[in-house]
């Protein structure tokens, strides 16, 4: 596993980058003997930046390892959902991805010339962000870089290093060791943890020979983003078999810097070449937006797509997050979105893990639970991939149904599944949780994501934080619990007048305590406060049972 | 692949009772239902007849709406293999 490339290639500067963040530094490390760092990240993209900014801002020193030396070109994700930027916004970096975002509620979907229906996300009113903001890539990984940077002013023990290619990987007993390659030459470094964020194609996934099992679906896409200032309303727009032929379904989203993301299902026999031949480009999105419309070909690319997991997203002392532990198609945005989830579960978990507070196994839940997550996104994302490129004649001819249906009957609109857009999952059965509470809601019960409510001085969400909390409502409890070596604060509330509140955490019930994890999913909760429950849900929050 | 962590949440009322698929007669003019379900297929193309088969069954499916009785009767309807 540790054999070295016989010819290793200098990694160089890429060409086509967004934006350079990090040149190439010479670092002392490359002079000493392999020192150690308590985290090595692997992979300097949306979700190793975010891991590192929750590891530095948690005061857990981090070293991110990147074989570029910045962001690269492409929009490639483009939809945000309200749990990443929930997420971003505990860690300091959602402010200017909402200035920058674009919002968006209304969707149509079409098919060949009708317009079949139109759907509105309707976002439930009291939460401080929007279902989902288009963002390009690019940007939001500036903002967790820009938001890195600040904290790193102000003392956050980050380091990211520009081109340093991790060639071989020893997983030891009680450390990771790497060869890194850098313009300077090799070196060695050694990582108490290893989080690999590495991406779908993960080179470290490779040199420990891990299998990445799934369904690889036989179709290609193409993405045209072009900017254009026509007068299109921002709504999705999607179009099942579409009258204008560019393909056999296609998708219309707009995102900032008026960039328009066009999608075309090209089918599997393609020659992607002579696809990506700009005129041969223009010829279809000219058939979809008409003739009369002037756009600019800002970004194009074919994908193919699959579904798949690791087995295990711990290997011992690696980690693998995001892309390089699951991949799903893109219909649903549950790409990055479920990579940002992934850090959010699993930072503090390592954080007490490396402080001693909590054994081992604690990570072992990150396992269980972000496998669950990334078996429901896979499950969301291949059904609604089978809707759009039904399989066999048969599936196309039901497809079909629902859609002649659609037009006229609502019932028929709940089948058609263009993407069911990413919500974050509830972790039920997971081993970290403790009691739940009988005539409570249901959409708080132990294992969700608490959802964000107004509250007096802002939002609940920011209330919250990131430790541990014991939420209050309309109950007595202390406001500080040490147990377990953990401090649990409490946040005392009064569905008194709050509606939100009272519908999301109460019910019909008068009072209820909830115990709330760093990562803001619930733990357990009562109807009342009872020290002796609340040290023994917080021992099984722990791992420590 | 590891066990996910629970299966789908049936609701409560659902658990412990047995699918409610009538495999009785139930049809109170099973002949006049029958040469209405041939009729409306007339002068429809096969392809047409295939294609308002797959809204029927889906209109049904609706009415229907019970997760469990739909099961049943797919699996009543499915040839043996």
């Amino acid at each position: 596993m540790t054999a070295p490339i016989a010819t290793p290639e200098i990694p160089a500067q890429r060409q086509n980058l967004a934006f350079t963040l990090y040149p190439y530094v010479k670092s002392p490390d490359q002079e000493a003997v392999a020192r150690r760092h308590p985290v090595v990240v692997v992979g300097a993209g949306p979700i190793g930046l975010a891991a590192a900014l929750d590891l530095g801002r948690q005061g857990v020193p981090v070293l991110v390892l990147d074989d570029n030396e910045g962001i690269g070109e492409g929009s490639r994700a483009i939809c945000f959902s309200k749990r990443a930027l929930e997420i971003c916004d505990r860690l300091g970096a959602a402010g200017p991805m909402l200035e920058k975002g674009v919002v968006w509620n209304l969707g149509k979907v079409f098919h060949d010339d009708r317009l079949l229906y139109e759907f509105n996300l309707l976002p439930e009113a009291g939460h401080a962000f929007p279902a989902f903001i288009n963002l390009q890539q690019p940007y939001f990984e500036k903002f967790l870089h820009d938001t890195i940077v600040a904290v790193q002013a102000a003392g956050a023990p980050i380091e990211i290093r520009g081109c340093n290619r991790v060639e071989a990987v020893t997983p030891r007993t009680d450390h990771v060791a790497l060869d890194v390659m850098t313009p300077d030459g090799p070196y060695r470094v050694e990582a108490d943890w290893l989080i690999a964020c590495d991406g779908a194609r993960s080179p470290l996934r490779g040199m420990l020979g891990l299998g990445f099992e799934g369904r690889v679906f036989e179709d290609n896409f193409l993405i045209a983003d072009v900017r254009m200032t026509a007068d299109f309303p921002t709504e999705r727009w999607f179009w099942f078999e579409p009258h204008f032929k560019s393909g056999a379904s296609a998708l219309l989203h707009k995102q900032p810097d008026d960039v328009w993301r066009i999608d075309f299902q090209l089918g599997w026999d393609i020659d992607r070449k002579a696809e990506l031949e700009p005129a041969r480009v223009r010829a279809r999105v000219d058939a979809m937006l008409g003739p009369e419309v002037e756009y600019e070909l800002v970004w194009t690319s074919i994908y193919t797509f699959q579904c798949r997991r690791m087995e295990r997203f711990r290997q011992g002392r690696v980690i693998f997050a995001g892309d390089a532990a699951h991949q799903v198609s893109p219909f649903g945005a549950r790409g990055a979105n479920s990579g940002i989830q992934d850090v959010d579960n699993l930072c503090w978990k390592l954080k007490l893990v490396l402080e001693g507070m909590a054994p081992e196994r604690l990570l072992d839940s990150y396992d269980a639970e972000r496998v669950h997550g990334a078996d429901e996104n896979i499950l969301n994302s291949t059904r609604a991939t089978d809707f759009i490129t039904p399989k066999t004649p048969v599936s196309k001819l039901f497809r079909n149904a629902v859609l002649d249906l659609a037009a006229t009957q609502p019932f028929a609109r709940s089948i058609v599944n263009s993407g069911r857009l990413s919500v974050p999952c509830t972790y039920d059965g997971s081993s970290l949780n403790g009691p739940d509470c009988e005539n409570l809601p249901a959409r708080t019960r132990p294992g969700s994501p608490v959802p964000d409510a107004p509250v007096a001085d802002g939002w609940l969400l920011q209330a919250l934080g990131g430790g541990f909390t014991l939420m209050t409502f309309d109950a007595e409890a202390p406001e500080v619990i040490k147990a377990h070596g953990v401090i649990v604060r409490r946040l005392a509330l009064t569905a008194t007048g709050n509606a939100a509140l009272q519908a999301r955490f109460l019910g019909e019930a008068p009072a209820a305590v909830y115990l709330i994890r760093p990562d803001q999913h619930v733990a357990a909760r009562w109807s009342r406060y009872d020290e002796t429950a609340v040290r023994a849900a917080l021992a099984r929050a722990l791992a420590l049972e | 692949m590891t066990k996910p962590l629970s299966g789908p949440r049936w609701p409560a009322r659902w658990r412990w009772s047995e699918p409610m698929l009538t495999l009785t007669p139930n049809l109170s003019n099973p002949d006049e239902s029958y040469a209405r379900l041939i009729a409306a297929h007339e002068e429809l193309s096969e392809a047409e007849s295939h294609a308002m088969n797959a809204r029927l069954v889906l209109i049904l499916m609706n009415h229907i709406g019970d997760e469990r009785v739909l099961a049943a009767a797919m699996a009543v309807a499915r040839p043996e293999r």
